[in-house]
């Protein structure tokens, strides 16, 4: 049963659940039956209990009915989050996956008795394949970043089996998200960091300076993180690849080109998709994600396992390729199979749009973001790259409001939370000065976008008139900005203290 | 257009106000050759009918009792965890970067971090990492880091650092954790197991070899109860690690240590980290993930703990709150010198984690705890009776056990499975030496007829086979 009702958003401070129970309660109803002693070595014993909650089942559950109307959602507001894809989750593929044959199916259960989930993992393979014009796919990684550390952990095991040892660099663009540098470095490798122009495409010239007998690759996401296509990825793919090195992509902005152009045709070798951005399974509050990894031939050898192969096409039997088989393989990433659940709503989404449905999905989150970012212009808002098209997601910066009204995008965004707005991505990328990276997606109607710019617009006219109001903002949550300084100098990361 | 809301007019509109004359026309930045034809991919389909087929493969997939465990148990979760885990506003909010209008997310990860500090009896918790095995990982990473910080009081800190595995650990993790440790100059050593199932202390001196200035024992990783399910010397294997100043890391059931002695107690003052998988808590199997690996450290060492972490604060009115913290850590601000990639986390896993934990309690988990004890020793006590079949060790075991049934056990295992029983793990793909055995296990859930049922067609396969 699914619940979207507005609980409790006023009222400050709620008690945690280790505040409101009493001792010695209990909801008996859970309990398994017999507690009989246990012949057990008393040594091995546990001599206290845990401090736990000590509530009753219905206390327990207005607790957390009550904490969760003190979230921003998809599901309540416009949340139009640069780079993190805030698209609508179909309710339909959290029912698909919500079947009792998926739910109870053992992640080590025989062959025989997991032909459904098996066929499910084997059909997203072949379609993630389709769309990004790789020519093989593995489901293993359970995030974005984990589908990175595999890309480049199989860039590393290409250059080991052919004996080139002497590789030990990977470019990164500066706009990069942070978890390409730092997977970088999970690899082994050193980061060598290349500028982006003022067009936001990677500077041509310092990328041929940064290239040579050093690069094991580099690490791009396209549209890159500026909101603007890589022009010139072509032209990228022929130097990089010129001087020895693959290319990872980074599939953090598919949902830009998803069924429009496919990055194996732009000439990577290696890449990951976000199931939780271009693929719409929901964000959990932070996860769960999925990151899949694609590859080119080369690095089919290469490819974390456990994947699925489908063996008699007449009468498809489904069995899982492991480590035995796959002697060059980066390994395993999870004991089991990943984010197995994510896959199966992924697929059910895939299902829902199919192929003419991928290609919607860029076509008309690319008009909203060009809309969105031509009414904002309109209102006189500054933009990052003025001369180029949003992809996705474009970037608008409050430096010009920064410096006549004293009002930061900080500021902004804490304000945009009081209309009932979830903020932009701020101050991201780093290298553009108080900035908004905003990203509609195509699942918005354009009276949202109309009443997210009358917001923008309302919060000029307060910086300018009332900058206090704005700079103090939040006024309407159920707490105001918080202290990061106490928190990070006292902390205090659990109930109790210790 | 499914989930794509604008109508024909809308469309006409923005195009106007973009000043572009068709949508392809907003694609102008990208060279035409790159386009390609039409996916080859079926048309899209209703809601329904993607239902449908999904509950047809979903149905080929329900099966009977399952007496499987291996890190990933069959437990009751009751109704109202997933209910509320389920709303909407928890489960399609963003990681609680605002934290102004995430307050709802913040404090269930803080009671979270509580709840995973108490049961393991550490002082910290994060905010949860992928699963069991990329958690072991991150442990180890974790004590190297400890370790190098440290290099310049204590010896070490050069060559390949060695991480011991005491006993038997889960392959499976070890397997993970391999494929994340390899490039960062990290080997691990594992000592294997004796005649009991378990690690003595002899063995862990034989599998170091001695002291090697060049190559330090950074930590000890230590599985309780282990993968057979029988209980490891903790306290002796401690003991040994702090005297030869290597960190210690345990891989620990939550469940469990509602009954057994947590990590935080052994040896006295307790490991360094404590890690595992949260399954246990609240999440269904379905298929080994999502799952949440959890991660637990001492005070000491929070600097170092990779991933999210909430604390707790006070707003500009002096209201409390929670927020997001020591983020200096994390990749989005410390980029390649970050503690970890780790971004996306399994935040809803763990809000179903600390919904079941605060419905349960203590004494509800003890409860549980107690029951799957109580029902494995049933399932042995039934199966050992059948003709060849015996327990492999002798130690005390917990929750699960390994059984010799004197032949093949995968054999015996597809045999079952036409009945439609999950009986267990056959242990000679990770170990060839247990090729006759199987691992079971059985939660609160499996009732004496299931047990029963098993017994008898234990029995009629071994038949068969011999």
């Amino acid at each position: 049963m699914m619940a979207t009702t507005t609980a409790d958003e006023s009222g400050a401070t709620r008690p945690t659940a280790f505040d409101i129970g009493a001792p010695g309660r209990e909801a008996p109803a859970q309990r398994p039956g017999k507690t009989d002693g246990v012949e057990l070595p008393p040594d091995h014993l546990r001599a206290q209990p845990p401090a736990l909650p000590e509530l009753s089942e219905l206390q327990a559950v207005r607790h957390y009915t009550n904490l969760s109307g003190r979230n921003f959602a998809i599901d309540n507001r416009f949340y139009p989050l640069g780079s993190c894809t805030m698209k609508y989750n179909p309710r339909g593929a959290h029912r698909a996956a919500s079947l009792p044959g998926f739910l109870g199916r053992h992640p080590l259960a025989p062959e025989a008795l997991s032909q459904g989930f098996m066929s499910c993992a084997h059909d997203l393979q072949e379609l993630l394949k389709a769309v990004t014009g790789m020519a093989a796919v593995s489901l293993t990684p359970m995030a974005g970043a984990q589908g990175e550390f595999a890309g480049v952990a199989m860039i590393r095991a290409y250059h080991d089996a052919r004996g080139d040892h002497d590789r030990s660099e990977i470019v990164v663009p500066t706009a990069a998200h942070g978890t390409n540098p730092a997977t970088a470095t999970m690899c082994g490798y050193a980061v060598r960091e290349v500028a982006v122009g003022e067009d936001g495409d990677v500077a041509i010239d310092a990328l041929r300076s940064a290239v040579g007998p050093r690069t094991a690759g580099i690490m791009l996401t396209n549209p890159s993180t500026c909101g603007v296509f890589e022009r010139r990825i072509r032209d990228i793919a022929a130097i990089v690849h010129g001087a020895g090195g693959l290319l990872y992509y980074d599939g953090a902005n598919l949902n830009a080109i998803l069924g429009k152009v496919r990055p194996g045709d732009m000439g990577f070798d290696v890449l990951h998709m976000n199931l939780h951005k271009t693929f719409a399974t929901p964000h959990g509050g932070g996860g769960p994600g999925s990151g899949p990894v694609g590859v080119a031939e080369r690095l089919v050898p290469f490819l974390p396992v456990p994947f699925v192969e489908r063996v008699a096409a007449d009468q498809p039997r489904y069995r899982w390729v492991d480590t035995e088989e796959r002697p060059q393989s980066i390994g395993r990433l999870s004991a089991f199979m990943g984010n197995a659940g994510i896959l199966v709503r992924a697929l059910a989404y895939a299902r829902m749009l199919g192929g003419e449905g991928m290609a919607r999905v860029a076509e008309y989150a690319t008009l909203n973001a060009n809309y969105l970012m031509a009414r904002l212009v309109a209102a006189g808002f500054t933009l990052a790259y003025p001369h180029r098209r949003a992809s996705h997601e474009f970037i608008v910066t409050l430096l010009p409001e920064a410096q006549q009204f004293g009002v930061t995008a900080m500021d902004f965004a804490k304000r945009l939370l009081d209309y009932g707005f979830h903020a932009p991505t701020t101050y991201f990328p780093l290298l553009v000065p108080e900035c908004f990276l905003i990203e509609p997606t195509e699942t918005e109607t354009k009276e949202e976008l109309d009443a997210f710019v009358a917001a923008m617009v309302a919060i000029r006219a307060e910086a300018q008139h009332q900058p206090e109001l704005v700079k103090t903002a939040p006024h309407n949550l159920p707490v105001g900005r918080l202290d990061d300084v106490k928190a990070a100098r006292e902390l205090d990361l659990r109930h109790g203290g210790r | 257009m499914p989930f794509v809301p604008h109508t024909p007019a809308d469309v006409d509109a923005m195009l106007a106000t973009i000043g572009a004359a068709d949508v392809q026309a907003l694609f102008d930045e990208i060279d035409p050759e790159l386009f390609h034809a039409h996916l080859a991919l079926p048309s899209g389909e209703s809601e329904m009918a993607m239902l449908a087929e999904l509950a047809r493969r979903a149905r080929q997939d329900e099966t009977g009792p399952c007496f499987l465990g291996a890190g990933c148990y069959d437990h009751h979760i009751p109704a109202a965890v997933w209910d509320i885990a389920s709303r909407g506003e928890f489960l399609t909010a963003y990681t609680p970067y605002q934290a102004e209008a995430s307050q709802g997310t913040l404090q269930v990860i803080y009671e979270y971090q509580s709840m995973l500090a108490s049961l393991t009896g550490m002082d910290v918790s994060n905010a949860s990492v992928y699963d069991g095995g990329s958690a072991l990982a991150e442990a180890i990473l974790m004590a190297v880091r400890v370790r190098k910080r440290g290099a310049g009081k204590r010896q070490g800190g050069g060559g390949t650092a060695r991480v011991v595995v005491a006993g038997a650990c889960h392959p499976l993790y070890l397997q993970a954790a391999r494929s994340m440790v390899r490039n960062q100059g990290v080997s691990l050593v594992e000592t294997g197991f004796g005649a009991d199932g378990t690690v003595a202390v002899e063995a862990l001196e034989r599998a170091v070899g001695g002291a090697n200035p060049e190559s330090p024992v950074v930590a000890v990783v230590m599985q309780q109860p282990n993968f057979f399910g029988a209980l490891e010397p903790v306290d002796e294997i401690v003991a040994w690690a702090e005297a030869r100043d290597a960190l210690t890391v345990a891989v620990v059931n939550p469940v469990a240590l509602a009954l057994v002695k947590p990590p935080g107690e052994w040896n006295g003052k307790g490991v360094d980290i404590a890690c595992g998988d949260g399954q246990p808590l609240g999440v269904p199997m379905a298929s080994g993930g999502p799952s949440f690996g959890f991660l637990c450290a001492r005070q000491e060492h929070v600097r170092q703990l990779p991933g999210r972490l909430v604390g707790r604060t006070v707003d500009n009115a002096g209201r409390t709150g929670f927020t997001l913290t020591l983020q200096a850590r994390e990749q989005h601000i410390r980029r390649g010198k970050a503690t970890s990639n780790i971004c996306t986390n399994q935040g809803l896993l763990v809000t179903a984690a600390t919904i079941h934990t605060a419905i349960l309690g203590a004494s509800g988990l003890r409860a549980v705890a107690t029951e799957c004890h109580r029902r494995t020793s049933e399932l042995v006590t039934a199966l050992a009776a059948v003709n060849g079949v015996s327990r492999r060790f002798g130690s005390p075991f917990f929750h699960e056990c390994v059984l010799d049934l004197g032949t093949p056990a995968d054999a015996v295992a597809a045999s079952l499975a036409k009945a439609g029983i999950v009986a267990g793990l056959p242990l000679g793909r990770f170990y060839p030496q247990l090729r006759n055995c199987l691992l079971v296990c059985a939660t609160e859930k499996r009732v004496s007829a299931e047990i029963e049922t098993y017994r008898a067609r234990l029995q009629l396969a071994l038949g068969e086979l011999r």
